[in-house]
């Protein structure tokens, strides 16, 4: 019966690792859309205030998937829903 | 990780057991903070402002509108109480972590509670201009064999807004306890004396990031996806 807990504890370890490879996604995404803003700004410099909203609307969005992966590893780590 | 702790229940005729959580006593810590606020800031009003407290009322009462008018039109100007009262519930409710307490968004409860306001927000003034068909005629385009798609992406509003708030409050909270366990081992580690010293100071620079950004950031932007979603169930075409 230990060996069992303690299995699920290291799956459930192991898994919330696994759910947060998620992190690479909007990382990606957020670098490529600061970049285009830079690069935005560079251009119109003028036009920075709507450019820095827009691009952290365009970040926020792209965000979502990663805070997905966030509560499933949390959820894993701390709340131990297989019943160890 | 400490989870959320329970202060007190009771039973209640009809409605079964009532729980008062961290949450629900900090809620109301919050509740009187803005309550507080409010009073202060608009104490003996005058027709022209000479006090600071009155500038400052305005100030932020216009800001809030100028924000409101350039994401949702002019139209959506009596919008402007309701983005005050949540964007001010979410920046306190995270703030309150400042002072050691565990802060009011970091609970799945409060942020999805709002999210489905949002929902129901949405819905309700698409079903005041469209009609209940004009409404449900949305979940058919642009053609009718995405029907399912489109109830699981109108179901996921209120969820991945609830999920987003609450993950990056939690993620906060984790990271500054996990810090705090790791500063008092270091200084057993090197030092080898009980008094964990390392503490003071070095939490402040990533409280800096992890509640203050943070905090500020999710609550304008809980904000402007409840505008922006509301002004698009509602565009004129």
């Amino acid at each position: 019966m230990e060996m069992t807990s303690a299995i699920i504890k290291a799956a459930s370890a192991i898994g919330a690792g696994l759910a947060m490879i998620a992190g690479i996604g909007p990382g990606i995404g957020e670098g490529y859309a600061a970049g285009k803003a830079v690069e935005a700004v560079s251009r119109q410099p003028e036009a920075k205030g709507d450019i820095i909203s827009t691009m952290v609307m365009g970040c926020v969005i792209a965000e979502t998937t990663g805070i997905y992966a966030l509560v499933v590893a949390i959820l894993l780590m701390f709340v131990n829903p297989f019943g160890a | 990780m400490d989870g959320i702790k329970i202060l007190y229940t009771f039973e209640l005729p009809y409605l079964g057991q009532v729980v008062i959580t961290e949450t629900v006593r900090n809620s109301f810590i919050v509740v009187l903070l803005i309550l507080a606020l409010c009073l202060i800031l608009t104490h003996k009003m005058e027709k022209i402002p000479r006090k600071m407290t009155q500038k400052a009322a305005e100030k932020l009462v216009l800001m809030t509108e100028k924000f409101v008018v350039s994401n949702m039109g002019s139209r959506w100007r009596a919008f402007t109480p309701y983005i005050m009262a949540l964007f001010g519930s979410s920046i306190f409710g995270s703030l309150i972590s400042l002072t050691s307490l565990r802060s009011v968004t970091a609970d799945i409860n409060v942020t999805l509670t709002w999210g489905v306001v949002t929902f129901i927000m949405i819905h309700f003034f698409s079903i005041r201009q469209k009609g209940v068909l004009g409404d449900l005629k949305g979940l058919l385009e642009p053609i009718p064999v995405l029907l399912p798609m489109n109830i699981i992406s109108e179901l996921a509003t209120p969820v991945s807004m609830g999920f987003r708030h609450f993950g990056n409050a939690l993620a906060g909270t984790i990271i500054s306890t996990l810090i705090y366990q790791a500063l008092a081992g270091l200084t057993t580690l090197l030092f080898g004396i009980g008094i964990p010293f390392l503490q003071v100071g070095v939490p402040a620079v990533l409280s800096l990031y992890f509640d203050l950004f943070s905090g500020v950031m999710q609550a304008f932007i809980f904000c402007l996806l409840t505008m922006i979603y509301i002004s698009n169930a509602t565009a004129e075409e």
